[in-house]
């Protein structure tokens, strides 16, 4: 008992500091409030298939990079998709720097596309596996602690 | 003939019963995008407030929905879809005289093409993702025809 409500004080402090350090906004909350008893894995169902498509997303834009001159277009096409992608899953710092990345294509300016990219990486990389570690912690907490918004 | 999908979880009939536009009958919806995280997305806010939702991977999959005989109160529809994308998909629908809501669901910004978009049918042309707040005029909307 005592173990289960140390995982739960573990668990809502790790999804608050999700939402603190910049990495998530509402649209995670709604995703976490779509969730029941029907459907109790939803969210880590939904956040598995964005980094299914935004995977292959991510190694397609760093091909793309590698090319001589650089397709701005395509780069904003592909740029675009995980852009979406991102949103849907609430992803607030990786979402804004696509959108930085965008504008950089816009302009022309590959460095300022290369520079972004590097750090939508990183900030990518980590959510992944924070979001990975937290959704391992709440099955070890047991399925009624998955995500409840604090009131 | 009406196509339903599983109705909404016991967990949230409080929220859907304590909402007066859904209580009284189901509506039926169609989600029409190729990208499984975002059908599934969709679907789950759909169900959450009373809909009974069908999906299509594809506006060819939708249309043959409609040539089948199916009916749908309402149409979720992304612009753009391998085989037959959104804007075709819905001329085809309005040609068949689909006289169901038809709305877009888009991640482009572009004014001109959300405007092609609309001119191809649609009812009313959404950014991704659907939210509660996009939802529920809808289904206002619908209880009052």
């Amino acid at each position: 008992m005592e173990r289960n409500q140390q995982l739960r004080r573990q668990l809502a402090s790790m999804r608050q500091s999700l939402f603190d350090q910049g990495h998530l906004d509402e649209q995670f909350i709604l995703l976490e409030e779509l969730q029941d008893d029907a459907n109790p894995n939803f969210v880590e169902e939904v956040v598995t298939l964005h980094y299914r498509d935004s995977a292959r997303l991510i190694t397609t834009i760093e091909r793309a990079l590698e090319k001589s001159p650089l397709d701005f277009n395509k780069l904003d096409g592909y740029m675009h998709q995980f852009k979406g992608s991102s949103t849907s899953i609430g992803a607030k710092k990786v979402k804004a720097e696509s959108t930085q990345f965008r504008e950089y294509c816009e302009a022309g300016n590959g460095e300022g596309c290369m520079k972004t990219f590097q750090l939508l990486k990183r900030d990518y990389a980590t959510l992944r596996r924070k979001l990975e570690a937290y959704f391992q912690l709440a099955r070890q907490a047991g399925p009624n602690e998955i995500a409840c918004r604090p009131k | 003939m009406m196509i339903g999908a599983e109705g909404a979880s016991s967990s949230k009939k409080a929220r859907i019963s304590e909402n007066p536009v859904s209580k009284n009958r189901p509506y039926f919806a169609l989600v029409v995008d190729d990208d499984p995280m975002i059908r599934r997305i969709h679907s789950m806010i759909l169900k959450s407030v009373g809909f009974k939702v069908e999906v299509a991977e594809n506006g060819k999959e939708a249309v043959d929905l409609f040539r089948t005989g199916a009916k749908f109160h309402i149409v979720f529809i992304d612009m753009e879809m391998p085989v037959m994308d959104g804007i075709e998909a819905t001329k085809a629908m309005r040609a068949m005289k689909v006289e169901s809501k038809i709305v877009g669901v888009t991640s482009r910004n572009s004014e001109t093409e959300r405007e092609v978009f609309m001119q191809a049918g649609l009812d009313l042309c959404y950014t991704k993702p659907l939210t509660m707040a996009k939802i529920v005029p809808l289904l206002e909307e619908l209880q009052k025809n």
